[in-house]
This record gives structure tokens, sequence and C-alpha cells, in this order.
């Protein structure tokens, strides 16, 4: 692990800033303070000057982690640690194994990131200090993760060998594991879809088998798994609404979601949107879409549809479809603002230099940006008055301002994909 | 590849049936070392070598169309496949998993898919004989 130092020493001037202003009366009365302040911003001089106003502060800079955030550099195993208040970067964590497809969740205190690799590895990053606290190798081929709903157990969902493991969130010790293995085959779906539920509960999809799980951790050291069998055709993602209550998995092999309401588990899985696609040509799909950016609002579930250029619209109410919004391509994340009045919407190969943005009361696309080659995430600020957005091919991040659809500010970037605001770590399913 | 949904397990058990024609390998420009090793596996790879010796190596796209290939691959390929080819929602592309998988069937499945799996036709984006390219730097182990 590494943490560029340049980037956390430009952090430290914003707090000395800070505790200045508060010492100020009493800083008057101080002779030369104009000349020790310039050598104290002068970089070097910054935690002696922290010491000499010490009475007023230590030398440590307090600060909150709700604005903070991790990206990852999917060809470089690091993560950018960035503030999204100042739109900056402040530091870098290496050696976090293979990310090139990799996600995050947080604890529930804002304050560390569990980073799943592909390569199966699960680390624990400080936010704070920038440092790697814990790492793991826990399988050989990973897809993502989730935290319970109590923050005390990590669970990571794996293709190679397929289940769910559950991590002691503090120290990432191996609490239990959950076998996708079929008795009678002998194989182990790939799980796909791991989201958190109320009640120290997860839901997941598996692939190959066409099933949705839901496991019960509240003692995670011997989980209690409630099978849903055929779901439908390979469930490629699965989601879990804001408020915890539906679990929805969209499937690969048939045009349909699978829908869980954990309201009432009694009545089992059921299938909504069915044949959204009937009457046109599927495409070829050159990339899965995400479900994680749950899309919902006014009582309408923005939905990608699989193998066409359109954005599904759901009612939330009875799952009826009710509108199709055709975009540039097929789309990969449909993210509602955090407001909910417009959803955000990026593309599949080749397609993906394009956002679009949907009005969402005229169901139509206001606006078409060409922010970047190889847009691969978004990520709102915490009440949405930016996105931030990852350009893979163009090794940057781009901010666009929600309000005038313009672009704020560039940051570079390696690779970058996933964007993870540590607002999340107060959200259901994510 | 031939089946990129499956179990590696399964999917050598299908293999055949992907490429019913005679593979034409064209084994030419591969290095040694694999050749060797491919030979001592076993009498059918020694023949397929042996046949393959005949066939025309496969001519690599000028330089700058190369690196295009090859970011697609890692990156576009990779969604599925992984960054590091090792495999993810696909199957893996490593050089250990592609050797002695018939260039024809990978062929095959690269320009045209695989119809009832998530393996999509890629041949809008490549030509024949830029797909053979790909197969034979796949087979080399993807280097940079």
């Amino acid at each position: 692990m590494r943490i560029s130092h340049g980037d956390s020493l430009s952090h430290n001037p914003h707090g000395l800033r800070v505790h200045s202003g508060s010492c100020a009366p009493a800083a008057h009365k101080l002779p030369g303070l104009a000349r020790l302040l310039k050598w104290a911003i002068s970089g070097t001089g910054v935690l002696c000057a922290s010491l000499l106003l010490a009475g007023c502060s230590t030398t440590t800079a307090v600060r909150g982690s709700g604005d903070l955030g991790v990206v990852i550099e999917r060809a470089s195993g690091s993560v950018q640690l960035v503030d999204n208040t100042r739109s900056e970067r402040f530091a870098t964590v290496t050696g976090l194994g293979d990310l090139s497809h990799a996600s995050v969740v947080f604890s529930r205190d804002a304050r560390y990131a569990y980073v799943f690799g592909r390569d199966g590895g699960l680390s624990k990053v400080d936010i704070l200090t920038g440092r790697l606290v814990k790492r793991v190798m826990q399988a050989g081929n990973s897809i993502g993760g989730a935290i319970s709903s109590d923050g005390r157990v990590v669970a990571a969902q794996n293709y190679e060998p397929g289940g769910v493991k559950l991590f002691d969130a503090d120290t990432l010790e191996l609490l239990a594991e959950v076998s996708t293995r079929d008795a009678a085959s002998g194989h182990s779906s790939k799980v796909v879809g791991l989201a958190d539920l109320p009640g120290q509960r997860f839901a997941f999809s598996l692939f190959e088998a066409g099933e949705i799980w839901v496991i019960d951790v509240a003692d995670p050291r011997h989980p209690v798994t409630t099978r849903y069998p055929n779901v439908g055709r390979q469930p490629y993602d699965g989601l879990a609404s804001q408020d915890g209550r539906y679990y929805l998995a969209g499937l690969f092999g048939e045009d349909g979601l699978a829908l869980l309401d954990t309201w009432h588990p009694e009545a089992g899985v059921r299938r909504v949107l069915d044949g959204y696609g009937r009457g046109t040509e599927k495409l070829p799909v050159y990339k899965m879409p995400h479900l994680r950016g749950w899309a919902l609002s006014g009582g309408q579930a923005f939905l990608p549809a699989i193998g066409h250029n359109e954005v599904l619209v759901a009612d939330t109410r009875d799952w009826q479809l009710r509108a199709k919004v055709p975009v540039h391509g097929q789309p990969v994340f449909v993210m509602a603002e955090p407001s909910g009045r417009r959803v955000w919407v990026n593309f599949a190969f080749p397609h993906n230099d394009t956002v679009q943005v949907i009005d969402v009361p005229t169901l139509t696309v206001v606006k078409t940006l060409k922010p970047g080659r190889g847009i691969l995430h978004m990520e709102f600020t915490p009440r949405g008055d930016e996105v931030w957005l990852s350009s893979r091919d163009d090794d940057k991040l781009v901010i666009v301002d929600t309000a005038t659809l313009a672009v704020r500010r560039e940051l570079p970037a390696a690779s970058p994909s996933g964007i993870f605001f540590s607002w999340r770590a107060s959200r259901i399913g994510m | 590849m031939c089946s990129a949904l499956r179990t590696p397990h399964v999917r050598r058990v299908h293999s055949g049936s992907c490429a019913p024609a005679a593979p034409k390998l064209s084994w030419l420009a591969r290095p040694l070392r694999r050749a060797l090793r491919n030979v001592l596996a076993g009498l059918t790879l020694l023949v397929s070598a042996n046949l393959a010796l005949a066939a025309p190596p496969v001519s690599a796209p000028p330089p700058e169309r190369a690196a295009v290939i090859r970011h697609l691959v890692r990156q576009d390929c990779g969604s599925c496949h992984g960054l590091t080819l090792k495999g993810g929602l696909g199957s893996p592309l490593t050089a250990e998993a592609l050797a002695g998988r018939p260039d024809e069937a990978l062929l095959a499945t690269i320009l045209n898919g695989r119809p009832g799996t998530a393996m999509p036709p890629w041949r809008p984006f490549l030509t024949e004989e830029e797909a053979k390219w790909v197969i034979q730097w796949l087979k080399d182990g993807a280097p940079e």
C-alpha cells in the first residue's frame, strides 16, 4: 500500500485555515503572526505551525467523512480517495490486487470502505487516514459484496467458487460460508446481485441455477437460507429498493425481471415486466447492465432493457410496464438523481462515450452528453448537486453540475471505473 | 469460449461439437515451447499440429489497429471475461484455458457469438483476419 503524501499534505492547509480562523481573536495579539502564517502555509511548516497554535487545536485536523468517496482505478489495483465538497483527490491507496471489476460498501460510521476485487480480494480501507487496514483473499473470482443492516457482517458474492462468504466487519474473520453447490450436478452457481435487506438479511441470485436466496445472518456463524427456485433464466444482477422491501433480479435469459416482496415472502417470487421486448429483435449485449443504480422516482422504477436501446419504466404499485424511453444505446446504469427529478443513463460498448439525461415528468431525453470515452459509472453527490462520471479511456473523472448540465471540473484518474461516495453507508441496498 | 457461460468442465465436453469441421490450426507462429507442450499432451494434438504446419500464418494488423484491438479485447471482452482475461461471467481466455482449443471454433464464437449464452457476435467490430490474430494473441498469453 502506498499513500500519496503529497496529496494528503494538500489537505492540511485547509485544516490550518479552519483553526487559524477560530484562533484569530487571540492571535491578533501575537507579534509576527503574518510571517508565521506565511511560513506555515508554505507547506513544510504546517505541522510546526499547528503545534505553535496548540491550545486552539491538536496537530490532527478533525473532519467528517460524509463527503468522501472511493474511486476504483481498475487497471492499477489502486483506489483514489476523493472529497466531493472540494472536488479533489486527497490520497491514493495501492496494492488492492485485481480491481478490473470491483465494488465498494461502507461501514456504518462511513469511515471504512470495503473493496471487493475481481481476484477475490477483500480490502478494508480507512478513508480518513488513507490506509489499508486489512486485506484477505477470500475467493478465486469475485464480483462484489454488501454489509449487513447492523454493520457487523460483510458478505462477499463469488463467481469462483460460487457462493457467499460472511466476514466480521471489524476483523475480516471468516464467519460462515453459504455454498451454492448443487448436490445433483456438483456445480456451484455464480452469485450475482447481492444486496442487504433490513433485519440482518441479504438477498442474492444464482446465475446458473436461476434462483433467488435470502439469508438471515442474525447469527452470522449460522446463517439461515430461504430459497426461491425457478425465478427465471440467468439472473445477471439484482438490487434492493431503497426501503429494503423489494428485491428485484434482472434476467438475461428471458424478457422480464424477478421480484420478491419481502413484506410478503410467503407469496414467493413473481415475474414482472414479462415480455418487455416482445415484438422487437433483441440486440447483441456487449456489456451486462448493472442494477445497482436503482432508479425509483415518483412511484416509477426506471430499469435497463436487456438487448434493447430502451429504458423501461414500471409503476411500482402494480409493477406493470408504463413506458419505454428510447435511448442512445443499451443502458448499463440507470440512476435517478437523489431528488428523483431526472434519470441518468450510461451505455454499453460501443456507445459508452455517451450519457443521457431523462426528464421524469415527460419521460423524454432532455440532454445527451459526450463527457469522455469509456464512461463506466456515475455517482451523485449526497443531495445530487453534482454527478461524477468515470471516463476509463480518457483517464479522468468528469464532474457535472446537475442544475446546468455543464462540466464543472475534470480530475485525472488512471482507468477509473466505479465511484462510491460515503453517503452509501447509511442507505439500504447500497 | 465455445460456451461462454458453462463451466470449464462442461465446455471441454462440448468443444468438439463446436467445430464439426476439421480444425485448421495456424500454429506456425506459436512459440516452440507451447508446441512442444502440446505435442507431449497427446497423439491427437500432435497430428493437428503437423497438419497445421501447412496453414498460412495469421497476418498481424497494422500497429495502430493492433493497439485498438488489444484495448478492445482487454476492456470490452474483459467486461465478461475479466480485464486479466481470467474469467468472470464469461469463461477465462488465458493461454492455459485456450490451449488445444480449435481455432476454427474460437473464430466462429468470436465472429458469430454463441446463441443461448451471453456471448455476442463481434463481427461488427472485427474482420475475420483480425479475429484470427486475436486468437493467436490470446493463445500466446496476450502480451502487451
